[in-house]
């Protein structure tokens, strides 16, 4: 229903999960076609934790949105391996900033993909019950939203996302609003509950540094049109602990590359707002 | 993973708001009942023309009459009667229509031009075609009602579901709820606040035009019985009229920002 060409695929270790191929989406704006994503051609394997990195305005959350089904691409295809088991959903957004439902308590936000699915009353009150255990929020159940720091809302939102068991994590920009402190915790979190069933995440940042903390594989973006510049895999083992990984003098030089194919980027960027906003 | 930096809004901060709250809800109980003492003050000292207003406690004493014979409470429950009627008549279809118009653009654009050219048409000017069509009955004072509180109903609730973020939309497909769910777990709880809002105006709106629509051609209800009053020149009749009219909006909001407190816990208090 929602334009994408969904195929079953083959069940191999090494399978492809999304397989993007000239995927492009143009929005019609008063000033003519805006090319949010240009010829994009991508493949990303079962298990991966991928992220994409670049600067805003770069056809990211697009991006994010096709995969999702909440936004229709132009021209190119798009393939997403249904999950072997089809009672269960193909994927599970994390969305920017507060989607949590202001009239949900936490316990039925993060229980809402499983209600609407109409799962059996135990499997809903064990599985919420264990992301919630794991984010920390099992004393936070009966509170509303408004009732939540930002980081617990993410939490509520991460925990969401797990609960509702999705075959692909979407996760946008899910941390940039948090303060530092919080947002180290939350990596650290998100690490240890993606180690428990390494789901394929499609994860969007504008840091650097949460990229190579969090992905097995970086896409760096262009913006105006959004192109895929560089494609990096991050060598550094799993299990990981945040703190321990970036005091590591590698993690640094690594971080730094990825940084010298993003600087001009942001730089053109920039140049191209200043020109476009005179 | 228990480490949570940030602890939730301190009971004690909550405490406060809750007296606050109630404090709020003592003054909404003395401010009409200070204009009462006044007014019987002005009436036993000569300060005002008895015979158009008499004193409240002449009044009461018509009040208890009144109870006591039972024509009061006759007339109570048949304008309260007629207030229900109406209110499901005309509420239920504004909330459904108005959660409709607010969902789908095709639904608006039908039904915008057709409520902003009706709207605005005083609903007391409608009452004798009402009575034309419906003839004397218990219906025309029904619809009358019904159509009084349609238009603030379906106004608020197409304005609370537009005014719900986007984002939440998102969210419910994303998460796989389809047509009825979307309804009931975004649409409606999204709007709520503004509906109540509606409710509110409708029943204000509803008491105004029951009064009036029981003035002509009808044998009961409090409309009646202060109409009747003119005609026997009883001038602390039409009074208690019109304070158990006052006392019934007072009591209908007092129970309406219950009922809100209750069904939309989650709008912060303000």
């Amino acid at each position: 229903m929602n334009g994408q060409a969904l195929k079953s695929a083959p069940a191999k270790a090494d399978d492809v999960k999304i397989r993007l191929r000239g995927l492009s989406k143009t929005f019609e704006t008063r000033k003519g076609p805006f090319v949010a994503i240009d010829n994009l051609t991508l493949d990303i394997p079962a298990g991966c934790f991928f992220m994409i990195v670049g600067p805003s305005g770069c056809g990211k959350t697009t991006l994010l949105r096709i995969l999702a089904g909440l936004d229709k691409h132009t021209s190119g295809t798009l393939e997403i391996a249904k999950p072997a088991d089809s009672s269960r959903p193909g994927n599970s957004m994390v969305f920017q900033g507060d989607s949590l439902f202001p009239w949900m308590t936490v316990w039925e936000n993060a229980s809402y993909g499983l209600r609407m699915r109409n799962r059996p009353q135990k499997e809903i009150k064990d599985v919420v019950g264990h992301y919630l255990m794991r984010t920390g929020l099992s004393k936070f159940t009966d509170l509303y939203p408004h009732q939540l720091s930002g980081g617990m809302r993410q939490r509520v939102s991460i925990a969401r996302a797990f609960a509702n068991d999705p075959d692909i994590l979407l996760m946008d920009e899910p941390f940039s609003a948090l303060d530092e402190q919080n947002k180290v915790l939350l990596q650290e979190e998100l690490l240890r509950i993606w180690e428990e069933t390494r789901k394929t995440v499609m994860f969007i940042t504008h840091s650097v540094d949460e990229a190579v903390t969090l992905g097995d594989r970086i896409m760096v973006m262009t913006a105006h049109p959004g192109r895929a510049k560089a494609m990096v895999d991050v060598p550094f083992p799993r299990p990981r602990s945040v703190l321990e990984l970036r005091a590591q003098p590698e993690y640094g030089e690594f971080v730094y590359n990825i940084w010298g194919y993003l600087r001009e980027e942001v730089h053109r960027a920039r140049s191209q707002d200043e020109g476009s906003s005179t | 993973m228990t480490d949570v930096v940030q602890q939730p809004v301190h009971p004690a901060r909550a405490r406060m708001s809750l007296s606050q709250s109630n404090l709020e809800r003592i003054i909404n109980i003395v401010s009409p009942l200070g204009l009462l003492l006044a007014w019987e003050l002005a009436a036993r000292f000569g300060w005002i023309d008895v015979r158009f207003f008499p004193a409240p406690s002449k009044i009461f004493v018509t009040l208890m009459n009144l109870v006591e014979s039972g024509a009061l409470w006759r007339h109570l429950s048949a304008s309260m009667q007629r207030l229900f009627w109406g209110f499901i008549f005309g509420g239920v279809p504004a909330l459904l229509l108005g959660i409709g118009m607010g969902l789908n653009r095709t639904l608006r654009a039908v039904f915008d031009p057709i409520v902003s050219a009706t709207y605005p048409i005083p609903k007391s000017a409608i009452l004798p075609l009402m009575l034309l069509i419906f003839g004397l009955g218990e219906a025309s004072k029904i619809v009358m009602v019904a159509v009084g509180i349609f238009y603030p109903i379906l106004i608020n609730t197409v304005a609370g579901v537009l005014e719900i973020n986007k984002i939440y939309f998102d969210v419910s497909h994303n998460f796989g709820a389809r047509g009825w769910q979307v309804f009931r777990t975004v649409a409606f709880p999204g709007a709520l606040p503004l509906i109540m809002t509606g409710v509110k105006l409708g029943v204000g709106m509803g008491l105004i035009l029951i009064s009036l629509a029981e003035m002509v051609g009808a044998k009961s209800g409090l409309g009646y019985m202060m109409w009747n009053a003119w005609e026997i020149l009883s001038v602390e009749t039409m009074y208690v009229g019109l304070l158990v009219i006052a006392a019934l909006g007072i009591v209908f909001t007092l129970i309406l920002t219950e009922i809100e407190r209750l069904i939309v816990p989650w709008k912060i208090a303000r």
